[in-house]
């Protein structure tokens, strides 16, 4: 056993300072069983606001219809799908993160994983919004379903990629819930324990289903995360390819391309992780957990942001240059006109998305600016408003000059109630946040046990002698030794 | 009847509890059970616990999964009602992949977790309490 603990001194730790496993729970309940800060208030109030906001825009929605929007004769996806597909983005990173990341066993995952995955659920949730209340006449939402019904029985479209959507995104949240809910049993369990007063003990010990930490449990409780992180991984390659489908299976220039999956895909988790970093660089401030969520955990999320930003890149001028090398007028005249010239009419867009997408993330190849946590905030922000630039380029700009010029003429800007809708998403993803990190344990307590004998700070100092003495001296030593 | 006899022991570090298992456990008395804060890898099999066969129980859920969307779309589209979609073959399997494949993966996630649940009795209202600190730094 003590063997299997060893890591390389060359790796950083992982749980900084000098723990042990009561100090761990010790330092992760702190937040949860203190009274909430001022800070915690003005921000929970704030999203609520937003919230509200929010209900009042789809009230309206619903009230008079989706021509509260500013939807016009080409452009009938607008903010509203725009705004979907961006959570539905920003909703990939946790899942990658917990679920690929545990296949590849990458041991930082631990200190993240929790928070990225909550996040996971509240994007999802948020992005679930748009295409509901875009459908107008809500109350036949559940048209979508096959369910035997009085129209004939007149099925669902199974070929059509909106029904693999509606498909593709309830078992995302499905999966993601069952797996973030899964993994917060031991450690609700542990709050259920520790708990003083009357009203925690009956919250935390509903909650956590009476997990008591038997080894068979636990046995049992590792097969199923493997299990379920080898369904997510697929999974959450899938959901973002099927969105991209919405798009690459119609017969619009700059839609109609194969590229689309592995684009849409690299562009999610660039957004994601994007977003959990603005997330965590906040969290780990304000609940003070600088030793669980340490610079080399912001360091490594940073390098996934420049690899997946630069394949985000790769894919673009992957199809300008396929726009130009196919010799097809229209699809010529969607990128060439429409995106990338800037006296169009959206051209400005195209060159936000670019210039926030490709050229800004690639300060983080300098390790200074990866361990830099205003630049990373920074930055963070930078991708996703880029990233909401690409979906509002790819759905806008290809469809507001079409193949009909009389019908060019109207410019689309969104309508206050657009706008409203949005923010109240922004308000229902923040409330839940501020909650989750009240109520629940916002790092994985159980996992940072698991690793801290091996990656934990003052473990790792008395590793092993050998690996401490320096190289050079190591060199010398055996150069004496063998002549 | 004959009595049983049960006698616990609690640890503060792992590296303790390692040898004292496999010492238990040669000197001829059986493991009930020991409860602790994280998963210990090695620690089912030094206790002789068999390995667990949910794997085995959500590749069976997937398969139906699997059947239950290639089975129902192929009667949907090509039996109970069959449309006409821009002159394609009503048996469109291609087009099914994606929705297979999801439903696939729900019912594997769904069973396994709902099978977990209850080969581990966790549910909402269950009370089993040994040791509060099991869930902190107590073995």
């Amino acid at each position: 056993m003590s063997l299997l603990r060893y890591e390389s001194q060359v790796r950083p730790a992982l749980v900084e300072g000098d723990k042990d496993y009561h100090q761990v729970t010790e330092d992760i309940c702190r937040p949860v069983e203190a009274k909430p800060s001022k800070l915690w208030w003005i921000g929970f109030l704030i999203s609520v606001g937003l919230l509200i906001f929010g209900i009042i825009s789809v009230i309206m929605e619903i009230m008079y219809g989706v021509g509260q929007w500013n939807l016009n004769k080409t452009i009938g996806w607008g903010w509203d799908i725009t705004n979907f597909v961006w959570w539905v983005g920003i909703g990939h990173a946790g899942t990658l993160i917990s679920a690929i990341l545990l296949l590849f066993r990458q041991g930082w995952r631990t200190g993240v994983n929790r928070a990225a995955e909550a996040m996971t659920i509240f994007a999802v949730m948020c992005a679930g919004q748009f295409p509901i209340w875009h459908m107008g006449r809500v109350w036949d939402a559940f048209f979508v379903l096959p369910y035997p019904n009085t129209r004939g029985p007149l099925w669902v479209n199974f070929n059509s990629p909106l029904l693999w959507d509606v498909f593709a995104i309830s078992t995302y949240f499905t999966v993601s819930l069952l797996f973030w809910y899964s993994g917060l049993l031991p450690d609700l369990a542990t709050l259920r324990d520790r708990a003083k007063k009357k009203w925690r003990k009956m919250f935390y010990g509903v909650a956590s289903f009476g997990w008591t930490g038997s080894t068979k449990h636990w046995q049992r409780h590792e097969a199923l995360s493997l299990v379920l992180a080898g369904l997510a991984t697929p999974l959450v390659l899938s959901v973002h390819t099927i969105v991209s489908f919405d798009f690459a299976t119609s017969v619009v220039p700059g839609w109609h391309t194969t590229i689309f999956p592995p684009y849409f895909v690299a562009g999610a988790v660039f957004s994601g992780f994007a977003m959990v970093q603005t997330l965590l660089v906040i969290t780990r401030k304000v609940l003070g957990l600088e030793e669980y969520i340490t610079i080399e955990h912001i360091n490594v999320m940073n390098k996934v942001i420049v690899l997946t930003g630069s394949i985000v890149g790769i894919a673009y001028l992957t199809e300008l240059f396929m726009a130009w090398y196919s010799a097809q007028p229209y699809e010529n005249f969607a990128f060439f006109e429409n995106r990338l010239n800037l006296n169009s009419p959206y051209g400005w867009s195209y060159f936000i998305m670019m210039g926030c997408n490709v050229l800004s993330p690639q300060i983080f190849w300098f390790k200074k600016m990866r361990t830099n946590l205003t630049v990373t905030f920074f930055m963070s922000i930078l991708v996703n408003v880029g990233m909401w630039f690409e979906r509002f380029v790819i759905i806008v700009t290809s469809v507001y000059r079409d193949y009909l010029p009389s019908s060019w003429s109207t410019y689309y800007t969104p309508s206050i109630w657009e706008v409203g809708f949005y923010m109240g998403t922004f308000g229902l993803f923040f409330t839940c946040y501020f909650l989750f990190s009240k109520f629940f344990p916002v790092i994985a307590l159980a996992e940072i046990k698991h690793i801290l004998k091996r990656s934990g700070e003052n473990y790792k100092e008395k590793m092993d002698v050998i690996d401490k003495e320096s190289v050079d001296q190591f060199a010398e030593e055996q150069l004496h030794d063998h002549h | 009847m004959a009595v049983k006899k049960f006698i616990t022991g609690s640890f503060y570090d792992e590296e303790v509890l390692f040898p004292a298992v496999k010492k238990v456990r040669r000197a001829g008395y059986k493991i009930h059970d020991v409860f602790t804060p994280f998963p210990i890898h090695g620690l089912d099999s030094a206790m002789g616990l068999r390995d667990t066969s949910l794997h085995t129980a959500g590749f069976i859920y997937g398969i139906t999964g699997t059947a239950t969307a290639v089975g129902f779309i192929t009667w949907a589209l090509t039996v109970d009602w069959q449309i006409n979609f821009g002159g394609k073959p009503f048996f469109a399997l291609p087009a099914w992949i994606p929705i297979t494949f999801e439903l696939t993966v729900l019912f594997a996630a769904v069973g396994m977790v709902l099978t977990f649940c209850y080969l581990c009795q966790l549910a909402p209202f269950v009370k089993d309490h040994f040791n509060p600190r099991s869930t902190d730094d107590t073995f």
